[in-house]
């Protein structure tokens, strides 16, 4: 099946079965290979995506399904001011080991601030509990988030 | 691709180690450059480490594998201090696979701050040393006379400078300098040793570009999947391949035979297509028959069962005795016995196993590896395919997370025997999930009997521990059984380990801190219920048993390295967690803190783990506090605490849910669903401190993770009263609704 799927704000073509899920579109298919694969299951969060600005797992997201709706992987999330903020906070932390999981971590840490945009720790970890880190860089990602909500509202101080 | 690059800039050929003498050798790994004695040989080294370019960008090597252990910013840090440029000029490479340039290439066993904090430093010193006697050339004036700073040669006297890029050219002509000549920094002369530097690599990581082996990518490449064996020491009879073949996406399909070694090539059925999730979804039309022989019947609860009889039994063989054990445990005035077990676990990093590779038709290959042991996985591509090695090329990738498990190159083997079969065709061999939780080599399970003995003034006088391990083909399996140095060896009078082994063909491996991940729950554990029938408390039995000042030559558990067991860095860090935790009393009504204490891959951690469990019975975990004793040197403190940070949480992790079983010959667990590796709602504070001894700097991927699981089991007793002898910990056997 043809699909043109719509992908950081560029259309791009491909022919393949609709059960094919996004995650092995944008690996094999269009070689963005910075989301990545962890699981395959929906467990890990490694494959996390924006769909119409939501975090989605591309792993159990079947091409057929996205239809029109804008999607944002990691090589886009730098065109948001979020997205650049939590970036620049990642490695003002040093936030990574291995840095595998964390396109994944960014993309549900900028869906998170996105609908929150000052989450309390407690919403934090709710909302990033999804995701694997199995170098368990956990606290600095609590840490780097934290700080990207702040230098977003500096007026306004986190619970 | 790396050597093509520095080569486009000028190359600094100088070498420390050319005139080196042989006293450094025995410390340094780069055996092939002192060992060489060819000055022809010799510069070549360097050219793989320094490269300066006229722009002044500097270029520095890493040579090892970077597994998240921050070893390519590390390394290169070390060059670059005593080269002495600004860390913001230097831009960082990782080397491939070349024993002849690089020497010994591994990430493993936290070696890689002890086996090249000197040899680095030289090699930036020489490097130098080289550009600076460039510059007396130039300048007619004694070399003696100049300084350097942040990429400089400086001459004090006139107050002229020139950048290491002017001089570079002419530097590559001189004879490098013998290593005795080497003058290196002072410590309170680091300007980059001992700052905090973020990883190299991370700013790409965050925009989603491609550095993992996963990532590689080539023209016209395919991908492929390896059907193996569910019952492990399986062998293939035959392959129905075609409803495979008639699969969408699907190009090729074929069974490989190979052996019975995990390590090596096993049997299994490549099938090969265009994109990696149809040809993942093809395997479901395969139809293998496998030969499980006797296999199949293999069991966990069977390996338990036959534990206990073994347990029972005593030991088959005596690992270590020192005066009479079990006779000083029978006489003793207070005498405790108990059993403790741990389950096999898996390393599961989050980048599936995964190698790219490409067979030409003029007999060469080469290969994209994510590998902690570069060098094995070379050798046993060439041993498997009968392809010379020095017709191989393997580029070393960033790996997302080793833990031991890319020790074990067998991924890189398969990946190399799939791409043999379709020459000039690159071919990316992945994983599934399940693939790697079934067929990992698991930190083996173990059963211990362990009893001790109290004099009458309630010293330790006797400490005997049976351990009841894993065998393969009659000898004791991969990082199974246990060393007869481990603590407490040589600080009791009475002492003996015995071993007992049953055969299995589950495999075996090392998984971060190797044995001591469980050996320090079993002696901890236990030291906690021996303190309390003699009426004291674990760091006090601690104190006890490490009265006297010892340094245990040769002694180092499962590692077998040199410097041994310091009893003097073991107390210092005990007591510096204590009083950092106010341990033993707990900051709330309700919970209870627990220490542990171990010594493993030359480091000292004691750490003081608080928890609370709720009426349910489930365990969480507060605050850790940590402190480490891994000499004079925290190289980079941000590297530094995210691996520690990191090993508490792995620990934690194991302690609570971590758990591999086998039903049938096979892996019962498949996915993070039945294998819950811990996540942020779990992860406590931590509180990490330095016990900065005057010792050479060592590794921390390793030590800091032992202590955390006593001490969290330790900590439960202190909450609920309930001693864990067997991990993870059931939340059943302490609910209390």
């Amino acid at each position: 099946m043809a699909y043109r799927l719509r992908i950081n704000g560029k259309n791009r073509d491909i022919d393949v079965p609709g059960d094919m899920p996004l995650l092995w579109v944008l690996r094999n298919e269009l070689d963005m290979v910075g989301t990545k694969f962890g699981c395959g299951v929906g467990m890990c969060g490694a494959c996390t995506v924006h769909i119409d600005g939501e975090a989605r797992r591309s792993c159990q997201t079947p091409v057929s399904t996205v239809g029109k709706a804008s999607i944002t992987t990691i090589e886009g999330l730098g065109n948001t001011p979020i997205g650049a903020k939590l970036q620049k906070a990642w490695l003002d932390k040093d936030v990574m080991q291995c840095g595998y999981c964390q396109a994944g971590q960014l993309m549900s840490a900028s869906a998170l601030l996105k609908t929150t945009p000052n989450p309390t720790h407690d919403e934090v970890e709710q909302a990033m509990s999804g995701n694997i880190c199995r170098c368990a860089c956990y606290t600095r990602i609590k840490v780097a988030i934290l700080e990207a909500v702040a230098e977003t509202s500096k007026e306004k101080s986190h619970a | 691709m790396l050597e093509a690059a520095l080569d486009r800039r000028t190359v600094l050929r100088v070498s420390a180690l050319a005139g080196g003498g042989m006293a450094l050798s025995a410390a340094i790994p780069l055996e092939a450059a002192t060992g060489s004695g060819t000055p022809a040989a010799a510069p070549r080294l360097l050219n793989a480490f320094v490269g300066i370019g006229a722009d002044d960008r500097i270029t520095i090597v890493n040579k090892n594998p970077e597994c998240g252990q921050g070893i390519k910013t590390m390394l290169p840090m070390l060059i670059a201090e005593e080269l002495d440029v600004a860390w913001e000029q230097v831009e960082t490479r990782q080397a491939d696979a070349n024993a002849k340039l690089y020497g010994n290439q591994v990430a493993g066993g936290s070696t890689a701050t002890p086996t090249n904090w000197l040899p680095m430093r030289q090699t930036g010193a020489a490097a130098r040393a080289m550009l600076i006697q460039a510059a007396a050339d130039l300048w007619k004036v004694p070399a003696e006379s100049l300084k350097t700073s942040t990429g400089k040669v400086i001459d004090p006297a006139s107050g002229r400078s020139i950048s290491y890029g002017k001089l570079a050219d002419a530097a590559a002509k001189l004879t490098p300098p013998p290593v005795a000549s080497l003058k290196l920094k002072d410590k309170k002369d680091f300007t980059i040793i001992g700052k905090p530097k973020g990883g190299v690599d991370s700013p790409k990581v965050v925009r989603g570009e491609p550095i993992f082996g996963i990532d590689t990518q080539l023209p016209g490449m395919l991908y492929a999947v390896y059907e193996r064996a569910p019952v492990h020491g399986a062998r293939l009879v035959s392959a129905e391949l075609g409803e495979v073949l008639k699969q969408p996406g699907v190009k090729h399909a074929f069974p490989i035979k190979g052996g019975l070694d995990p390590v090596g090539l096993i049997d299994g059925v490549a099938v090969v297509g265009t994109n990696w999730w149809l040809v993942n979804k093809a395997r479901e039309k395969l139809r293998v028959n496998w030969d499980t022989a006797e296999w199949a019947t293999h069991a966990s609860t069977a390996y338990t069962a036959n534990a206990k009889a073994m347990l029972d039994k005593g030991p088959a063989t005596v690992i270590k005795a020192e005066g009479d054990a079990p006779g000083a445990v029978a006489s003793a005035t207070k005498k405790l016995t108990a059993d403790y077990f741990y389950p096999f676990i898996a390393h599961v990093p989050m980048e599936p196993q995964n190698c790219t590779a490409i067979y030409r038709s003029d007999g060469t290959m080469e290969i994209w590896a994510p590998t902690q042991l570069p060098g094995n996985g070379l050798n046993g591509v060439a041993s498997a395919l009968g392809i010379p090695a020095d017709k191989i090329k393997l580029h070393i990738t960033r790996m997302g997370g080793g833990f031991g498990r890319r020790l074990m190159n067998d991924f890189m083997v398969q990946s190399a025997a799939i791409a043999k079969q379709l020459p000039d065709i690159p071919v990316q061999l992945i994983w599934s999930r399940e693939d790697d939780v079934r067929s990992d080599f698991f930190r083996p399970a173990g059963w211990h009997r362990l009893s001790a003995g109290l004099d009458a003034s309630g010293k330790l006088i006797a400490y005997d521990n049976h351990i009841v391990t894993f065998s393969r083909n009659g000898r004791v399996a991969q990082s199974a059984g246990m060393n007869g140095s481990e603590f407490p060896a040589g600080l009791v009078p009475n002492f003996r380990i015995g071993q007992s082994m049953m055969e299995t063909m589950v495999p075996t491996g090392p998984l971060r801190a190797p044995s001591s991940n469980a050996l320090a729950y079993v002696n901890q554990c236990f030291l906690d219920e021996v303190a309390a029938i003699g009426g004291t408390d674990l760091a006090n039995l601690m104190y006890q048993i490490l009265d006297k000042p010892k340094q245990l030559e040769g002694t180092q558990g499962f590692e077998g390295r040199r410097p041994g067991f310091n009893s003097v860095r073991a107390r210092g860090v005990i007591e510096k967690a204590v009083a950092m935790s106010g341990w033993p009393k707990p900051s709330a009504p309700g919970r209870g803190k627990g220490l542990g204490f171990y010594f493993s891959h030359q480091g000292y951690f004691a750490e003081v783990v608080e928890v609370s469990v709720s009426r349910e019975g489930e365990v969480t975990p507060h605050k850790v506090w940590v402190a480490g004793d891994v000499g004079s040197t925290i190289i980079n403190p941000t590297g530094a605490l995210n691996q520690v940070q990191g090993s508490v949480i792995d620990g934690i992790g194991q302690a609570l849910a971590l758990a591999i079983t086998v039903k049938d010959g096979r892996i019962e667990q498949t996915n993070f669903h039945d294998y819950p590796l811990p996540r942020m709602p779990i992860s406590p504070e931590i509180d990490i401190q330095w016990v900065i001894t005057d010792n050479p700097p060592t590794g921390l991927g390793e030590p800091a993770l032992p202590p955390v699981v006593p001490a969290l089991v330790n900590a439960v007793y202190a909450a609920t009263g309930k001693r864990i002898r067997s991990l993870p910990i059931d939340a059943n056997a302490l609910k209390t609704v």
